[in-house]
């Protein structure tokens, strides 16, 4: 902050310590007041909570014992373990598909909600409503439509058509692509509110000229509107990516009795942390994997501000 | 108040008057001084009323003690409990899960309990040995007012329309399968529509697995006081194969139908499915449902077992003096027969003592009487962490029904996770 410094037209006998202050730094002051706040707030229950993850990853604590300090033994454990290294894919597997497929599918959809004047506000609607419902009631209804035969509709359907019925979520290879369903379907409305925003944003000028001179639609979204949704396209990518990498309601809910199996097939790294510090109470191993998550969104968060910086 | 009148400078009234505020402060102290004990178990509707009736009777006959019950969601139980003794505010008298007893008392969340009050010999006299799971050396760290058991659930109208007597449930392995196979219905394309048997190893199969069907098979789940794996070997892997081959080979069931056991025998969609005595309310409050419960089927050599568990009541470290005595006394009546014949009645969950539990009533009832028979034959499994364990038994399944393993490779593979499981676990 920038201290004004005291002009000399202001001299004054001693008073009260507000008198002697010049305006500009009575204003500083009133910001650090109300900005004092959200800081207490947030290093009460955000900053020191992490800082104090960081120190019990480097101990043994299980709740029941005093800690103990182990130095890296956990981190140790952690790069040994192959469950480890097992969730870290599936992570990474959650991001690789996830974030394409909803992407794509959700500008497709934003790409043609935006040239529907014919009941547009319903649809948007229609398509906003999913973000609005509770991760967790649509993992179970989800979690019923791919149950097999006899109670599951899909496996049902697939029956009454004479295919095979598919195992879905009792699968280690369907499993996850199965659980991404409801998890990018609810993921899209936001996606696209925000893709409609960037598309509205872009000025109608440039179609008027590109049209003008006889560019193809496809020759106009190549290079016209997905160029200037950059911005739009770097947020959506960097916060789906976030949400993909932390998902846990959608994988725990449509898998209670394993949650993250058949085989840790589905397993996320929220999962791991969860189980280890609230089922096997090992909280020292826990907040170890919770420092490396934090590591790896923190590296994909300086990727953001890095790509944000750059001129579009 | 007739004193009050009297208030003059003479001495025989100050007397009387410094006598009787005496006497009030007495009384006073007396009502402020009931000592006042907290009594923490999870949330389960039954049994927190049951908890408020033996609370009401233990308070009309100790006027001078009162206990205030706390409850807590299962899921947050344990965490919570230990978050509060560490801190010094939690209960004098706490439930815990018999599994959970070595990090308690590690943790010095609870104390022995008092042997003037509970003598070791008395204890090993009157309840059912499970009880010793709360045995530490000398000392015992707690005790039940009840157990669960396993036992067979069947569905009568699925015996009766597949042709059997529905009041003869299977009593040997054999027959099991047998009468699974008989009642199991498929559509054209072969996809199960009704189970015979239903498959659930995150339900209480794995309990099954582990301490009957490796035992009737001929083999050991542990050793030295279930710290050494001992089921990985050919006896492991018959059970196993006995287990996976309902699914694979009779196809008589098939994990995940209906996403759960319970729910699949619930919709009158499974003859048989093995659960707990805590699952009676839920299969009794169905109209119109006839089912029955059976010993669970022994070998062909007439080998059976069983699995029982236990949440017992233990004092905290933390009550001492006064509030201690009233814990022990409170502790005590929770584990005297009244208290088990409440807990019966209400919960539906057997008594811990034998005479309260092997009555001539309890034992001839349709019920009861099979989750009885099955607590004399019955292993308690000192798991170090049930969960991670549960998940092995769980995986071991999965990798013979989902990847083809064969159950002899599964089954060591498990052993060995478990073993490297509990050896991390105890060396700490």
């Amino acid at each position: 902050m920038h201290e004004a410094p005291a002009t000399p037209g202001t001299e004054r006998r001693a008073g009260r310590l507000s008198d002697r202050l010049t305006l500009s730094a009575k204003r500083v002051l009133w910001a650090w007041l109300f900005l004092a706040v959200p800081v207490v707030f947030y290093g009460a229950i955000r900053f020191w909570p992490t800082a104090e993850a960081f120190w019990i990853s480097f101990t043994d604590w299980n709740l029941l014992r005093p800690a103990q300090f182990v130095g890296l033994d956990n981190y140790r454990r952690l790069l040994a373990d192959p469950l480890f290294w097992k969730v870290f894919a599936n992570t990474f597997l959650y991001l690789i598909l996830g974030t394409p497929v909803s992407l794509v599918l959700s500008f497709a959809i934003a790409y043609h909600l935006d040239r529907v004047r014919f009941l547009h506000g319903f649809l948007r609607a229609l398509y906003f409503l999913p973000f609005l419902t509770t991760a967790v009631a649509m993992a179970w209804v989800w979690r019923y439509f791919f149950q097999p035969v006899p109670i599951g509709p899909i496996n049902n359907l697939l029956a009454s058509l004479g295919l095979p019925a598919q195992p879905f979520l009792r699968s280690t290879l369907q499993a996850l692509p199965t659980i991404l369903v409801p998890a990018v379907w609810a993921g899209m409305g936001f996606q696209i509110i925000i893709f409609l925003a960037g598309l509205r944003a872009i000025p109608t000028s440039y179609y008027e000229a590109a049209r003008i001179d006889g560019l193809s639609e496809r020759a106009i979204l190549w290079r016209i509107t997905l160029p200037l949704l950059k911005p739009t396209l770097v947020f959506l990518v960097v916060f789906a990516s976030i949400g993909f990498l932390r998902i846990f309601d959608y994988v725990y809910n449509m898998n209670t009795n394993d949650p993250g199996g058949p085989l840790d097939s589905t397993k996320p790294l929220v999962i791991m942390i969860y189980q280890t510090a609230f089922k096997s109470y090992d909280v020292g191993y826990a907040s170890a994997q919770t420092v490396v998550l934090f590591l790896i969104l923190l590296a994909i968060s300086l990727l953001q501000l890095r790509l944000m910086r750059q001129p579009t | 108040m007739r004193m009050s009148k009297r208030i003059a400078g003479n001495s025989f009234t100050k007397k009387l008057l410094a006598g009787a505020a005496f006497g009030i402060g007495l009384t006073l102290a007396g009502q402020a001084g009931a000592v006042e004990i907290e009594y923490w178990q999870y949330i389960f509707d039954t049994r927190v009323k049951a908890m408020d009736q033996l609370i009401g009777k233990f308070q009309a006959a100790n006027p001078d003690i009162k206990v205030k019950q706390t409850t807590f969601p299962y899921a947050d139980y344990q965490t919570k409990v230990s978050a509060a003794v560490a801190a010094g505010n939690g209960p004098d008298v706490v439930q815990l899960f018999y599994g959970w007893l070595d990090g308690f008392v590690a943790a010095k969340l609870i104390q022995p309990l008092p042997k003037d009050v509970f003598p070791g010999a008395a204890i090993e006299a009157d309840f059912f040995p499970i009880v010793s799971a709360m045995k530490r050396g000398e000392d015992y760290y707690g005790l039940p007012t009840a157990v669960r058991s396993l036992a067979l659930f069947y569905n009568k109208k699925l015996l009766a329309d597949a042709g059997l007597d529905p009041n003869t449930p299977p009593k040997t392995l054999d027959d099991l399968v047998t009468m699974a196979e008989k009642t199991v219905k498929r559509d054209g394309a072969g996809n199960i529509t009704s189970e015979g048997f239903a498959l659930d190893m995150a339900g209480q199969d794995h309990q099954w697995w582990r301490e009957v069907l490796v035992r009737q098979f001929g083999g050991a789940p542990y050793a030295e006081g279930d710290r050494k794996v001992t089921y990985g070997d050919a006896a492991g892997a018959k059970a196993l194969a006995f287990y996976t081959d309902l699914q694979l080979k009779q196809k008589v069931g098939q994990l995940g139908f209906m996403d759960e056991a319970q729910a699949a025998f619930k919709a009158g969609k499974a003859t048989f499915t093995i659960d707990g005595t805590f699952r009676l309310g839920a299969f009794s409050a169905i109209k119109g449902f006839e089912w029955g419960v059976a010993e669970l089927p022994a070998n062909a050599q007439g080998v059976r077992s069983n699995y029982a568990s236990y949440f017992a009541n233990a004092i905290t470290a933390k009550a001492e003096g006064e509030k201690k005595a009233a814990a022990a006394k409170f502790l005590a009546y929770l584990s005297s027969p009244e208290a088990m014949e409440v807990w019966l009645k209400v919960v539906g969950e057997l008594p811990a003592r034998r005479a309260v539990a092997l009555t001539d009533a309890n034992l001839a009832n349709p019920i009861h009487g099979p989750f009885l028979a099955g607590l004399t034959n019955a292993h308690t499994t000192m798991f170090v962490d049930e969960a991670a364990q549960r998940q092995i038994t769980m995986d071991m399944v999965n990798r013979v029904l989902l990847q083809g393993q064969s159950p002899a490779d599964a089954v060591a593979a498990a052993a060995t996770a478990e073993q490297a499981l509990i050896d991390r676990v105890t060396k700490k």
